[in-house]
């Protein structure tokens, strides 16, 4: 078993220290003793209160589990149900992995830095659980991997630590939400996450957050890209959240790497969001692309991209736009960071409201305001995103869809 | 059928329609010449129901009911269209999924698209970065799906080439119901009896009128129509002496 205690012993230094960014929380608000829950076989999956199951079809669950190479559920601090179907791709509770594997040393807290900050330091010296899902060399994903965290306590701090290893030449899809229980109001969810994408691997990871209107959440991520790798990273947040922080770093270290992150984000009044992606280009031939979307219905939303190009010959592109549709505030932080000759970055952002003569061509198509404002916010929040599964896309769609309603 | 009465229109504060009087009848395509800047486009667009153009004055009447305060689309409702010369690009929105909107029915986007050759432009955004003729036969493709009765072209043939030049023009003239003679058990005078669609079409270069003659020529000039003629006439007129000497000799033989 893996001996963590100097681990603990620099979180301990770290449990008063502030996020670099964000507004601080204080931890003592918040409850993080176990909460018990007992194990779901598949069978009771789909036995979940109706209420439960529509929050958890939400974050892009599927229940039936028919379109899934896995499942991982997580309610509040305990796993519920985790398998794999698939051979070939592991999935696995990290405190199991932590007992039982010697490997998960190398990279467990081997990316993501235990002294960040007072997160950090809680999800190691609080830590719940979280998922470990491996695809081994090799092996390719059919149908992606499902991970959800659902909180349903109120008032509790939930700790989680993921791990997502994509051995070389494999190719895994993971769709993970986040969501709370009807009933629930406040909560804090912190989460740490470490992405290793070896050689010629290729992961996509889809998350979808479905908050509560005074949860607060800070995620702290960071990926690693290998020769050939690439990393496909999708983001989207519809629902209201009080305050929602984070700013994943992902390094491409081996050539021809590749990084894309696209986020789409809703922002209702009284939401806070501060987020953004980070990706240092380290090799020839690394490329990155973030790409953003921000609606605010009267929230406050800051877009933030960072690239910085190290070496020659790499290219990355930021894109961030924003669409103000009743107030709030966006604020697009785009910043490009080149090192040396040779590097090719470019960035485009744009915040506005909706251009009145594209509502009225489609009022001129026979689309009321109101159709020809909703055809728009839905196109707008439509992104290709090349390398992504079809059935990933159609969740990303659904959710869309789904929070239509609230955009307009 | 389309009366528009006495109308008065302003833009940004600035009178650019001031006495505009203009039937057109069940069937009738009229053409729409005048210099640049005359207010043509802004004639269209005050039909359409733009906001902008404000209307200070008179009335448009379509079929039979007063429109001139009728929203956008509620004209559209109606059976008013329109294709339009720089129209707005919408990120996202598939042209497939801007064909549907227009088309009240299920349609077959494809074969509309194939028709107009614009099948490969399907699953663009809308308008993002088409060229000058690739615009217009977008347009043509949204009138298709929509079907309108009433149909108001604005330059369909400015930016198009040779080869397309035939393409639009048979479109029109059979969005029109103009291309009757084609059909063989319909003898002109019938199809002309069992046509209802109306037109409206500007034109600098008169190139359309290869494909379809109008019913009548219509010049803006100086904030009103001043002559309705035969449209050849009226393009020769203007070729020969310019849009002033012409407006002059037409209306002085009237
Ligand atoms: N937003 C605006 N503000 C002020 N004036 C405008 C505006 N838009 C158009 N105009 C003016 O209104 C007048 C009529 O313009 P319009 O586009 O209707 O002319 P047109 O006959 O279609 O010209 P063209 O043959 O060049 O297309 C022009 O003088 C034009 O400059
Ligand atoms: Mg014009």
């Amino acid at each position: 078993m893996y001996n963590r205690e100097q681990l603990r012993e620099r979180a301990e230094k770290a449990i008063n220290k502030k996020g670099a960014i964000g507004p601080d929380i204080n931890l003592d608000d918040f409850d993080d003793a176990a909460v018990p829950h007992s194990y779901l076989a598949d069978e009771d999956l789909c036995q979940l209160p109706e209420p439960e199951q529509q929050r958890l079809v939400m974050a892009g669950m599927d229940l039936t589990q028919k379109n899934r190479g896995g499942t991982y559920l997580q309610k509040d601090t305990e796993v519920i149900h985790c398998h794999t179907r698939q051979d070939g791709i592991e999935v696995i509770p990290i405190k199991k992995a932590l007992e039982k594997y010697d490997w998960i040393e190398e990279y467990y807290w081997k990316l993501a830095s235990v002294e960040t900050d007072k997160y950090t330091a809680a999800a190691e010296l609080g830590l719940h659980d979280g998922y470990v899902i491996r695809a081994l060399p090799g092996a390719k994903s059919i149908y992606p991997v499902q991970a959800c965290l659902y909180l349903d306590k109120d008032g509790l701090q939930q700790n989680v630590h993921n791990i997502i290893i994509a051995e070389e030449d494999s190719e895994l899809h993971i769709i993970t939400g986040c969501s709370t229980s009807p009933h629930m109001k406040t909560g804090l969810h912190v989460g740490v996450s470490e992405f290793y994408v070896k050689k010629n691997a290729k992961l996509s990871f889809t998350m979808i957050h479905n908050w509560a209107e005074k949860m607060l959440v800070r995620p702290r991520s960071v990926a690693e890209v290998e020769e050939g790798g690439l990393f496909l990273n999708n983001y989207i947040c519809m629902r209201p959240v009080q305050s929602l922080q984070m700013y994943p770093t992902t390094y491409l270290k081996g050539d021809d790497s590749t990084a894309r992150f696209y986020s789409i984000i809703v922002g209702s009044p009284g939401s806070e969001y501060d987020i953004g992606g980070r990706i240092f280009l380290k090799n020839q031939g690394s490329r990155a692309e973030i790409i953003s979307r921000a609606i605010s219905n009267g929230g406050n939303i800051i877009a933030r991209g960072h690239l910085i190009g190290e070496v020659p010959d790499i290219k990355a592109h930021l894109e961030c736009r924003g669409l103000l549709l009743n107030g709030g505030i966006i604020h697009a932080i785009p910043e490009l960071e080149g090192h040396v000759d040779g590097v090719e970055m470019s960035h485009e952002a744009a915040v506005g409201k909706i251009a009145q003569e594209e509502i009225t061509y489609l009022m001129s198509r026979g689309l009321s305001e109101d159709e020809a404002t909703s055809t728009i916010v839905r196109g707008f929040l439509s992104v290709d995103i090349p390398g992504l599964p079809p059935q990933l896309k159609a969740e990303i769609d659904k959710a869309i869809e789904e929070s239509d309603k609230d955009v307009m | 059928m389309l009366q528009i009465e006495d109308l008065k229109v302003e833009l940004a504060d600035k009178e650019i329609l001031k006495h505009i009087d203009l039937e057109i009848h069940p069937g009738e395509t009229h053409i729409l010449f005048g210099p640049n800047g005359s207010g043509k486009t802004s004639l269209l667009m005050t039909i359409m129901g733009y906001p902008q153009y404000k209307i200070t004055g008179g009335k448009i009447v379509f079929k039979g009911e007063d429109i001139t305060h009728l929203p956008i689309n509620e004209r559209a409702q109606l059976g008013i269209g329109m294709s339009y010369q720089r129209p707005p690009t919408i990120n996202g929105l598939k042209t497939r999924q801007m064909v549907h909107l227009c088309a009240k029915t299920d349609i077959d986007e494809e074969d509309l698209a194939a028709r107009v050759n614009f099948t490969e432009f399907l699953d663009r955004d809308i308008n993002a970065g088409f060229s000058g003729g690739e615009i217009k036969r977008s347009e043509l493709l949204q009138l298709m799906a929509q079907n309108p009765d009433l149909m108001l072209f604005d330059e369909p043939e400015s930016g198009v080439d040779m080869e397309n030049m035939a393409l639009v023009g048979k479109t029109i003239a059979t969005l029109l119901q103009r291309n009757g003679f084609q059909e063989a058990n319909s003898t002109k005078m019938k199809s002309k009896l069992e046509r209802k669609k109306m037109g409206l079409i500007i034109t600098h270069t008169g190139y359309i009128m290869d494909y379809l003659t109008g019913d009548k020529g219509q010049v803006l000039y100086d904030g009103m129509l001043s002559c309705i003629s035969n449209p050849r006439e009226i393009l020769n007129c203007v070729a020969e002496s310019g849009y002033k000497e012409c407006v002059r000799c037409i209306t002085e033989s009237n």
